[in-house]
């Protein structure tokens, strides 16, 4: 198995860590002593490679979702290939990608497979969202002679806001989730820990350390989201 | 709760008619009794702003004239459809006059409007505002010429009401104080508070102030040629009533060349100094005044269209100050008494609901003007005496 070299379970001979020895369901002195070395980096390689793949896929998904907007008969093919990718098994697509010429065992196929998941969920919330601003607006907007670009950039995508948020805030909950098993193609992230957790027969603390992390970035990034969605929207507040 | 009826008139309309204004002002404690809908304190302020300080407003900054627009043989079809939308259809709106276009739905009144502002391509024909085709301009630069108001309105969500209004100048690349002083100049003519409702979002506007900003919003740019469709179609009738006796008295300082689409005929009566009746498929039954209309439709469809009721409508349009009233230095007893202001149609209304008897008239002073009575309405119409004569 790929599994990237990783901390091990800490002297099980003559510690002085009977916490660890004993693997006791969580030892807060090995999550400070091994936070520099083993569960920041592993965090920061996570976040990394969450705003790159989201970033990518948002700005594929968005140029896909305002060519579908204007030709309406891009959207099935678009739907199709996204929806085909979507569904093939994470596991499976990290896999799949490493005897690629170019791509191997490297961040560039950890961030294809990810970027790949998020094009079906923001392609379909931008395009919902720009589909969804009202006819009498836009007929407005014509009629006082906006130009298709000034009609997209000021008040269309404005408009879609709600939902691209929306989009967003669910890709990049999935892209924290998928991305813990880059490690499998030799790509660090929260899932490195993880894997040497399970490796080293199931040490508890960092299993645990790592998954939540994992969980309390997607929180995090999830209510990030929602405030700059607040931020962005001051028309949608005290209604 | 008690309400002030004036009927005013105010002088100095296009020659082709006085302006209709109907204001009623509520008392204080009326106002203060409805808090929360359109407060008939808003119209008031508006309609004293545009009415007895019109003098210290002074004209618009930068006024531009209007322009004439000429229809000429335009017509539209559509691909797959079997009969035009539009045929031969012809019509001049002189500069600074209010054309109405009115028909039943399918009569393509909204289709025709939508050709001026190339919303919809031609299909035959020529348009041509101040003599030069708008099928030579640029279709985008052209739309920022022309004022633009729908019934549902169109207001961005996302932009606050001074933003919305400033749409046009923005696109025109006006400087940024040009257009704040603009944008405040017309808040205060609509007669809404720059302070106040400036900043909020359309959201927290109640339908009549939308529509207000949604007017202020397509003259931003002092445009030649203003089109509406339906402006008022969507808002309960004593509202309407209100915006429409605004925007009379609004068209009465800016004088625009006005398109007004509506499929009411008495909006149509009451708002345009020429209308355009339309029939299925797009072609043109009559155009004419107000008054011709009434008096002498050209056919049944048009007759049907305006209504029975047509005499009365007729009357509608002028008021007592309009026709010789008879001597009433001998008139004894009791007599309701009527301001000059009122029209030719609800006096006779009131007369009627008085029994028939005469009616006092009093000018705006107070003073007695002279009588009103059934023989002298029978005549009006027939010509026997000036102003309503058909």
């Amino acid at each position: 198995m790929l599994i990237a070299a990783a901390p091990v379970i800490p002297n099980l001979g003559g510690s002085a860590y009977a916490c660890e020895r004993a693997n006791r369901l969580f030892c807060f002195d090995w999550i400070s002593r091994n936070w520099g070395g083993v569960l920041w980096p592993a965090l920061r390689e996570h976040i990394l490679l969450t705003v790159v793949a989201v970033a990518i896929g948002f700005a594929i998904s968005a140029a896909l979702a305002v060519a579908a907007h204007r030709r309406r008969a891009l959207e099935r093919p678009i739907v199709a290939v996204t929806l085909v990718v979507y569904t093939i098994p994470s596991i499976a697509l990290f896999e799949l990608l490493v005897p690629i010429r170019g791509l191997g065992l490297s961040v560039r196929s950890a961030e294809v497979a990810l970027v790949s998941y998020t094009l079906l969920i923001l392609f379909r919330n931008i395009l919902t969202g720009l589909r969804e601003v009202p006819e009498e607006v836009l007929d407005a907007a014509r009629g006082m002679g906006m130009s298709a670009r000034q009609l997209l950039w000021r008040v269309e995508l404005p408009l879609a806001l709600p939902a691209i948020v929306a989009g967003l805030r669910i890709a990049t909950v999935t892209v924290i989730s998928l991305a813990t098993i880059a490690p499998l193609i030799g790509v660090q992230s929260l899932g490195t820990p993880i894997f040497a957790a399970i490796g080293n027969n199931l040490f508890k603390t960092e299993l645990l350390a790592a998954g939540g992390l994992a969980v309390a970035l997607a929180l995090i990034a999830d209510g990030a989201f929602v405030l700059a969605q607040r931020a962005l929207t001051p028309w949608s507040r005290g209604r | 709760m008690r309400e002030r009826r004036v009927h005013a008139i105010a002088a100095g309309r296009a020659s082709t008619s006085a302006l209709r204004a109907e204001r009623g002002l509520s008392d204080s404690a009326g106002r203060a009794s409805r808090p929360g809908r359109i407060r008939g304190s808003d119209r008031a302020e508006f309609l004293v702003t545009v009415a007895e300080h019109a003098h210290e407003l002074g004209p618009l900054s930068s006024p531009r004239p209007a322009l004439e627009l000429e229809l000429r043989n335009v017509s539209k079809r559509y691909p797959r459809a079997r009969e035009a939308a539009i045929e031969d259809l012809s019509l001049t709106v002189g500069a600074g006059e209010v054309c109405v276009l009115v028909g039943p739905s399918g009569s393509g009144k909204t289709t025709a409007m939508r050709l001026i502002n190339r919303l919809i391509p031609l299909s035959g024909g020529d348009i041509l505002l101040g003599g030069r085709s708008v099928l030579d301009r640029d279709e985008v630069d052209l739309r920022r010429e022309i004022g633009y108001v729908i019934q549902q309105i169109g207001l961005f969500p996302h932009q606050t009401v001074a933003e919305n209004i400033a749409t046009v100048p923005r696109l025109l690349g006006w400087r940024r104080e040009r257009i704040a002083e603009r944008t405040r100049e017309l808040l205060e003519l609509i007669g809404m508070d720059p302070q106040e409702i400036g900043p909020r979002y359309p959201s927290a506007l109640s339908g009549g102030q939308r529509q207000r900003v949604g007017v202020a919003r397509a003259l931003a740019a002092d445009p030649p040629l203003l089109l509406m469709d339906e402006p008022f179609g969507a808002i309960d009738p004593i509202n309407r009533a209100r915006l429409q006796d605004e925007f009379l008295g609004l068209q009465a300082r800016v004088r625009k060349t006005v398109v007004f689409v509506t499929h009411d005929i008495d909006e149509a009566i009451k708002m345009g100094d020429r209308v355009a009746v339309l029939r299925q498929g797009g072609t043109l039954a009559q155009y004419a005044t107000p008054g011709e209309l009434l008096c002498a439709p050209v056919d049944e469809f048009v007759a049907a269209f305006v209504g029975a009721d047509r005499g009365l409508k007729r009357l509608g349009l002028s008021t007592l100050a309009d026709i010789a009233l008879l001597d009433a230095t001998a008139l004894r007893g009791e007599h309701p008494r009527v301001p000059d202001s009122m029209t030719l149609r609800d006096a006779l209304s009131t007369l009627l609901l008085g029994g028939g008897g005469p009616l006092v008239v009093l000018d705006g002073a107070g003073l007695v003007k002279g009588q009103f009575t059934l023989e002298l309405a029978g005549g009006v119409l027939r010509g026997g005496d000036g102003g309503a004569a058909c």
